[in-house]
């Protein structure tokens, strides 16, 4: 079954959908899926074939894609996502799997957000709409990489 | 009349000059390769954004929201785009230009300027032009994040009520050899329009579509601002390599004439020196 609105190239056959991830640098991935548990504002919630059309605003948090066989988890911050009967479209600012997320360095970015957070004051031109999302960015991304995402 | 020493030396300086303009030329075009590839990603994700919103406002009627509020036009900012650096021509004065229209324009009425880029900054803080606020260094690496806090600060200031009406003025990008200057209305947002020979899908929202608008508009915001630094940019580095191109060509000009007046001034000399010898043996006689 595909609908009228479908112009995707893969199909969502049988009892899978189309999870497409698109971020301003391209779209990042599509997948087939059973089953996707999206961070939305309002908490997560989960979609599979058939979902009413729905949409919301995402929070910072795990994207989880259960595969057949696998699970794959990706890292997402900002945005919105559009669920349709076969399709769900992620559009996020930032997005990254998380196999290939860096925790090391991802450490070392979230200490450094605190210290320009602490030392705001001596900061001439402090963005602190900026360093409140990377922080939280960070904070994200760490508890994606290290399996917190889950719960 | 220089000498030949002179001129030769003049040679190696142009040579040398023509060897540099032909560099940037090579980097310009590699920069702009990138560029364009970037732009050409952003693509899905404009499109997307623009269906959905579409959708939206046709469902929630979009008069209410502050971004969309059109009031009197009398505290007017101006997005002034330009680059970091030089050498590209005509890139950047046409901008300001236009900038400076605007400002004629709203004669009278309180206008002040955001600049994106140094070389406008640097125009209009001589010239005793208002500005607002400064974004540096934008272009030393594009990120999406950097059109997110000059969107954030420029709807802030919109919201406050420091400015009724915001128009951004950059280049944009042609093809490699053109650019378009573009001064257009970022702010309030033009109403959706695109919605014929199109049903919008009932969305259900969560928590409402109001809420879910009043988050998207600043994100349509952030992300036409990202596609200006990717469209100026990529126009940036295609006006310098017209530029250096025409350089490079100019240069070599200028060689093959300076060559032409060398080998004429080296065969006057010898044949003055051969009369000299000449007239020499001649008198010896």
């Amino acid at each position: 079954m595909v609908d009228s609105h479908d112009k995707t190239e893969v199909h969502g056959a049988g009892s899978h959908l189309i999870v497409t991830i698109v971020t301003p640098s391209g779209t990042r991935a599509e997948y087939n899926v059973r089953h996707v548990r999206v961070p939305g504002i309002e908490g997560d919630y989960g979609v599979l074939k058939g979902h009413i059309p729905f949409m919301t605003a995402l929070r910072s948090g795990a994207l989880i894609i259960d595969l057949d066989k696998e699970q794959k988890i990706w890292a997402v911050s900002g945005g919105f996502s559009e669920v349709h009967a076969d399709r769900v479209t992620i559009l996020a600012e930032t997005a990254e799997p998380a196999e290939s997320i860096d925790l090391e360095r991802s450490e070392s970015s979230r200490k450094r957000a605190l210290k320009r957070l602490a030392e705001r004051n001596m900061i001439q031109n402090f963005d602190a709409t900026r360093a409140h999302a990377s922080l939280a960015r960070a904070i994200n991304r760490i508890e994606v990489a290290s399996g917190l995402g889950h719960n | 009349m220089p000498s030949l020493k002179q001129i030769k030396r003049r040679i190696g300086g142009v040579k040398s000059t023509s060897q540099i303009t032909r560099a940037m030329k090579m980097v310009a075009a590699a920069k702009l390769k990138k560029s364009q590839e970037n732009m050409e990603r952003s693509r899905p994700y404009a499109r997307k954004l623009r269906e959905v919103i579409a959708a939206l406002a046709y469902h929630t009627g979009t008069d209410r929201h502050p971004l969309l509020e059109v009031r009197e036009p009398n505290r007017i900012g101006v997005i002034n785009v330009t680059s970091d650096r030089g050498l590209c021509g005509s890139f950047n004065s046409n901008i300001c230009r236009r900038t400076q229209k605007v400002l004629t324009e709203y004669m009278g009425k309180h206008v002040e300027l955001f600049t994106i880029g140094r070389k406008g900054y640097e125009f209009f803080n001589k010239r005793e032009v208002k500005i607002f606020h400064h974004f540096p260094g934008v272009f030393q690496e594009l990120q999406f994040s950097q059109a997110t806090s000059i969107g954030t600060e420029i709807i802030d200031q919109y919201i406050e009520g420091n400015f009724d009406r915001i128009f951004l003025v950059y280049n944009e990008f042609k093809n490699a050899a053109q650019q378009q200057l573009i001064c257009e209305k970022l702010l309030p947002i033009e109403p959706f329009v695109e919605l014929t020979a199109w049903s919008p899908i009932d969305y259900t929202y969560e928590p409402d579509a109001d809420s879910v608008l009043s988050s998207l508009l600043p994100m349509h915001i952030n992300f036409q601002i990202w596609q200006v630094l990717l469209e100026s940019y990529a126009s940036e580095q295609g006006a310098r390599m017209t530029a250096m191109d025409n350089a490079t060509e100019n240069a070599l000009e200028i060689v093959d004439q300076l060559s032409l007046q060398y080998n004429k001034a080296r065969q006057t000399a010898i044949t003055k020196e051969l009369l000299e010898i000449v007239g020499g043996a001649e008198g010896l006689r």
